[in-house]
């Protein structure tokens, strides 16, 4: 059987996506062997289609031809189909396992939600909304690591496990950002156990083999940007040109660009 | 040990909530004895506050001392710490787990979400498209139904499982919806397998006595939009 013993394997991703990123990583730290496509998000594959037809998002893993869509659902199934290869995502124990899912579910459903309104909020009060919320969430999540970590250098303990790798997934991104802005997101000064294990786990060969450059998320970024502003301007250039010497849109009127 | 072979089960939670709802169906599908409790959430309680820091919502499960948050995270929790009591919540096979747990999110991610924006989004225009996108939400389940069924009763197969669960946490509210509005989100001219769903869900020995009164939660929901009213006049 091609790939041989974990079965055939493929990844659809893009390339600057956190959610493909940590998919990635969980491969890489099972030592799982597959094939990488990536996906033109503009022009999708026919593939990527009938494999998420839900969503028609990445990441999706197709084992043995049969498709997983969700990062979260993702490395669960990695975690449970490779189950006899490489170390193990989730811990043992029930209760140790049930903390981990409300971490993971914490990253996404609070933290990333938080930042995502600090960025992308309608209104100046929205983003700073967003930023109050992702401060206070980072906070708790170096509390998450304490409880989690007992001392240890990971959230999964001695070795990187699910927490490690949803959090991961995002980590450099929030490099990327942290650079655009000149802000520290995982401040040493308050929060010391974070900064370790963003240190911590960047350094792991696992992880080097796969985390994108910093420097090409910010050009990445950068361009996305400079394309959303110049969408915006054109979007607010055809409006007047619409309606003519009219200085303020009552925003009711349909309009389209 | 107090509570038998499943050690102490206490369940902190509030009659008219459908993720506490989706716990009491778990625990009552598997036959696993608890002490349920009661939380005022206007008032909450020192064990609430203390299990639950973060959020600070109901339900949380505490087992042995150790408490579980978020309602798909107890879930889960129940299936494993209770392996050796009654069925199984989720399948065997990995990949069918993996669709079990897709389903499960998307419940929460869209139709949860586009239902609460039906009802309390800010604008008209903000509720039309909670509407639109809940009811395409719907249909979609009702593809995901016919997908994990296999032509058996439950999303589980021939019993109920996890994604039952999620789903029919949310029943009660969803008559209420259907009273209060005059239609039947689960119709059974377009979503036929949904509609039988729902019969069969309701109708199961360990459901039937768990669920909440409908005319019950009609009056709480009259009471709530009632005093958000007047708080929103009270403001302008």
């Amino acid at each position: 059987m091609a790939g041989g013993g974990n079965g055939e394997v493929k990844l659809l991703g893009t390339w600057s996506s956190p959610f493909v990123l940590r998919v990635r990583l969980a491969l890489s730290l099972k030592g799982v062997s597959y094939e990488y496509v990536e996906e033109d998000l503009k022009s999708k594959s026919q593939l990527l289609l009938e494999s998420n037809p839900v969503y028609t998002k990445v990441p999706v893993l197709i084992h043995d031809g049969k498709p997983v869509c969700e990062s979260l659902v993702i490395l669960q199934y990695i975690d449970e189909a490779f189950a006899g290869i490489g170390p193990s995502l989730l811990p043992e124990d029930p209760h140790d396992r049930a903390v981990a899912r409300f971490w993971a579910a914490y990253i996404d459903g609070t933290f990333l939600k938080a930042s995502g309104q600090a960025s992308s909020g309608k209104t100046e009060e929205e983003k700073a909304e967003g930023k109050k919320h992702a401060a206070a969430a980072v906070d708790n999540l170096e509390g998450a690591l304490k409880e989690c970590s007992k001392g240890k250098p990971f959230f999964g303990g001695d070795s990187p496990g699910y927490v490690d790798v949803v959090l991961g997934g995002v980590l450099v991104w929030l490099h990327a950002g942290d650079e655009m802005k000149g802000v520290k997101t995982f401040d040493p000064a308050t929060t010391p156990l974070l900064a370790v294990w963003a240190e911590s786990f960047d350094a792991l060969d696992a992880v080097e083999a796969v985390m994108p450059d910093v420097s090409k998320l910010v050009e990445f970024a950068m361009a996305w940007i400079a394309q959303a502003a110049a969408t915006a301007a054109a979007a607010a250039a055809a409006t007047k040109g619409v309606f003519g010497s009219r200085t303020k849109w009552n925003g009711t009127e349909p309009f389209r660009v | 040990m107090a509570g038998g072979g499943n050690g102490e089960v206490k369940l902190l939670g509030m009659w008219a909530s459908p993720f506490v709802l989706r716990v009491r169906l778990a625990l009552s599908l598997k036959g696993v004895s608890y002490e349920y409790v009661e939380e005022d959430l206007k008032s909450k309680s020192e064990l609430l506050l203390k299990s639950n820091p973060v959020h600070t919502k109901v339900p949380v499960l505490i087992h042995n001392g150790k408490p579980v948050c978020e309602s798909s995270v107890i879930l889960q929790y129940i299936d494993e710490a209770f392996a050796g009591i009654g069925p199984s919540l989720l399948p065997a096979d990995p990949h069918d787990r993996a669709v079990a747990r897709f389903w499960a999110a998307y419940i929460d991610d869209k139709l949860l979400k586009a239902s609460s924006q039906a009802s309390s989004g800010k604008t008209e225009e903000e509720k039309a498209e909670g509407a639109k996108q809940a009811a395409a939400a719907v249909e979609t389940l009702e593809g995901a139904l016919k997908e994990c069924s296999k032509g058996k009763p439950f999303f589980g197969g021939d019993s109920a499982g996890y994604v039952d669960l999620m789903l029919g946490g949310l029943l009660p509210w969803v008559h209420v919806g259907d009273a209060v509005k005059g239609v039947k989100t689960f119709d059974p001219a377009t979503t036929p397998l949904l509609a039988a769903w729902a019969d069969s869900f309701g109708a199961l020995d360990a459901v039937e006595p768990v669920m909440p009164e409908v005319g019950k939660l009609v009056e709480f929901a009259m009471a709530m939009m009632s005093h958000a009213a007047a708080a929103a006049a009270a403001t302008n």
